[in-house]
């Protein structure tokens, strides 16, 4: 069953950022060629793994907590309609407004005029994922709002004009030296004399962001989870900026993708255990707020929710692809996988790159929207090894591909070699003279290891990028049939 | 059809006619802790010092006076009235001369230098301290735009792991979860102490 055949509408073309205007191998070929950038990544992905190595290590239930994560989420979407029905009828309950959105649009739409009604014409922001993928700074920027990103990393690639790379450091491509550039070329009244200490950059970051944090009258977040039986919605955060967000000013309004509801409010001591430890290495995260409607003297007096599905139900219609749904943004599938770590998270095209970007933007958009991110993978597992919700992201990859595929309408080379070689070996005949013509392939070979590259288009594709044995003296069969006869 | 209604009809067109049954959660992680409860404070302890925070002990008649050698390590020569106050803070923890929070536009929070709060519960594995907004606490504010913040916990408020921490807090009260002062690992994921938060935290152990 696939969400094509339902019919579920997938997310919208021309709005947001789930679609790279190039191919994925297109894309990583100038990266690759990046060796600045190549070096930053190798760097920021290596220290990372070895903080979230060390902090996992040290639990000895991780395993349970990972298989309650995973069963958590699994029970989450067998009945998503109603959690979210619990949720609205809790937040409402609690003095929120609950909106929907069927999509990207609709949802920038709804936060637009929810701004626009406060009289504000600049709204400061939270680390977002879901803001980022319906391209709601673009949105508001059209109707004249200015949206200010507060963490660290977002405020790098906002002041950069550059686009984030990384699911948890959207600035991994930049080294201190790069931010510290962008830094001086960029903030107004910055003291010239800022070094690349990161501690120094830090503190740039905090006196450029303090006076628009305590003017702030609007605020915009995401949710890490929604508790459905309570309408208590949680941030995970780091730096401040978050807490500053959903606290001083008089309106908050949070978009959060339909899939982040949880049941229970007990459910959280799974998620806040997993999710830091696999994000950012850390046993905690310095600040996580949690918060319940309007709470009167004490934050935003004004609270909006903004359910959003974009292309999110058409996921769920695919049992194989579904479980991607219920990826936690930790971002620990992007640190070990060694394809993201050489070629990056622009090469994907999409707000979420990596393993789980992967398998995440083609369902959103549908596969062929983002034909090649399937095949932006070796399948070596290491993705789901470290996922803390056990996301099997090498099986959803090889369904997608499968989709992509049956997909096809004419006739590829890569078609026509399968069918020659399914031919070839459904005839022993067939076979045996194949195997005798692969022979051959040793004189192109002239003793190494495997053959040069020289194949002709279209198998050049194939090649390029594939080493091909050197064909044995002789096959198995071949072997056997000379030691005992055939 | 209002985008709920549609929503809702997408997702049950999704998930089909005959529903699978609800898989069952399995939580056999570990939600209570066999360590004694000395133990217990020396992970806390060593949990906060890891994320740079200072951990002060003391006994319960010696509250005031380590905050207050507290505040004059972490800012130096101050004035009393720099030191605001959760509302809540028992008169025998509190230094002389700091101020109440008495309830002024939350931005104007930012004017003082420093904070005393109480904790609702402080939880030993993470070196975390959850604040829930009542009066022993204060508003979520109160926490967060002073530069040094300064929270006393008491023994009995550790427990030792997330589950058993959770446990313990109302849900619906706003709350907050503090392990250290603030930080970033924005640059080269490294991890630097100190950006839009107190950039200093001291923890008051009373035993």
């Amino acid at each position: 069953m696939t969400g094509v055949f339902l019919g579920l509408p997938t997310a919208p073309r021309g709005v947001g950022h789930l679609r790279g205007d190039r191919s994925f191998p297109d894309a990583a070929r100038d990266s690759l060629r990046d060796g600045q950038l190549r070096a930053n990544l190798g760097h920021a992905t290596a220290t990372i793994r070895g903080k979230r190595a060390a902090v996992v290590g040290e639990v000895p239930d991780w395993a349970e907590l990972r298989e309650a994560g995973r069963a958590i989420k699994a029970a989450t979407m067998a009945r998503l309609d109603d959690h979210l029905v619990a949720l609205e009828e809790q937040v409402t309950a609690r003095g929120g407004t609950v909106h929907w959105a069927r999509d990207a649009n609709e949802a920038n739409e709804i936060v637009t005029r929810l701004v626009q009604a406060t009289g504000a014409d600049e709204v400061v922001k939270v680390k977002s994922m879901a803001t980022q993928e319906i391209g709601l700074n673009e949105a508001l920027e059209a109707a004249g709002i200015a949206a200010h990103e507060t963490d660290l990393a977002e405020l790098i690639v906002q002041l950069g004009e550059d686009k984030p790379s990384h699911i948890l450091v959207p600035a991994i491509h930049k080294n201190r030296a790069e931010i510290r550039e962008i830094f001086l070329r960029t903030m107004p009244g910055v003291d010239p004399g800022l070094t690349d200490e990161p501690r120094k950059l830090a503190m740039a970051a905090r006196a450029h962001l303090r006076e628009r944090f305590l003017r702030a009258r609007v605020a915009i977040s995401g949710v890490n989870f929604a508790v459905a039986e309570t309408g208590t919605l949680s941030v995970v955060e780091s730096e401040g900026n978050g807490r500053m967000c959903l606290t001083l000013p008089q309106t908050l309004i949070t978009v959060m993708g339909i899939e982040k509801v949880v049941p229970t409010f007990r459910d959280l001591e799974v998620f806040l255990q997993l999710l830091p430890r696999s994000s950012t290495g850390e046993r905690m995260n310095p600040y996580t707020s949690l918060w319940t409607g309007v709470t009167p003297g004490d934050g935003p007096q004004e609270f909006h929710l903004v359910l959003v599905d974009n292309g999110r139900t058409a996921v769920l219609a695919d049992d194989a692809g579904r479980s991607a749904l219920h990826c936690i943004r930790c971002s620990a599938c992007l640190n070990v996988c060694p394809v993201y770590e050489r070629a990056g998270g622009h090469a994907y095209g999409s707000v979420y790159p990596g393993p789980i970007g992967a398998v995440l933007s083609p369902q959103l958009t549908g596969v062929e929207d983002n034909a090649s991110l399937p095949y932006a993978s070796s399948l070596c597992g290491a993705c789901y090894d470290v996922c803390p919700v056990a996301i099997d992201i090498p099986s959803i990859l090889v369904h997608l591909r499968g989709e992509h595929v049956e997909a096809q309408s004419r006739t590829t080379p890569e078609a026509v070699a399968f069918r020659a070689l399914s031919t070839a070996m459904s005839n022993p005949r067939l076979w045996r003279l194949a195997q005798r013509a692969a022979g051959l392939g040793r004189f192109l070979a002239r003793g190494r290891p495997t053959l040069p590259a020289v194949l002709p288009p279209p198998a050049s594709k194939w090649t390029r990028t594939r080493d091909l044995p050197t064909p044995p003296k002789e096959t198995f069969t071949q072997a056997w049939a000379r030691e005992h006869g055939s | 059809m209002s985008a709920r209604e549609e929503v809702l009809a997408r997702i049950r067109t999704a998930l089909g006619e005959d529903r699978a049954v609800v898989p069952e959660i399995v939580r056999d992680y570990r939600t209570t802790d066999e360590r004694t409860h000395a133990q217990l404070l020396d992970v806390l302890t060593d949990r906060l010092e890891d994320y740079k925070a200072t951990v002060l002990r003391c006994s319960p008649s010696e509250v005031a006076p380590t905050v207050r050698a507290a505040l004059g390590t972490a800012m130096g020569e101050h004035s009393p009235a720099d030191v605001v106050l959760a509302p809540g803070l028992p008169a025998d923890w509190r230094p002389d001369g700091s101020v109440e929070d008495d309830g002024r536009p939350a931005v104007a929070l930012a004017d003082y230098a420093a904070t005393v709060t109480g904790v609702s519960v402080a939880i030993a594995e993470t070196g975390t301290l959850v604040l829930d907004g009542s009066p022993l606490c204060g508003r979520r504010a109160l926490s967060l735009l002073p530069d040094c913040l300064v929270c006393v916990v008491e023994a009995d408020q550790v427990v030792g792991g997330v589950p058993e921490g959770l446990a313990r807090v109302d849900p619906t009260a706003p709350l907050t979860m503090i392990s250290g002062p603030s930080a970033t690992s924005d640059i080269e994921l490294q991890r630097v102490e100190g950006v839009h938060g107190p950039r200093t935290l001291i923890v008051v152990l009373v035993h």
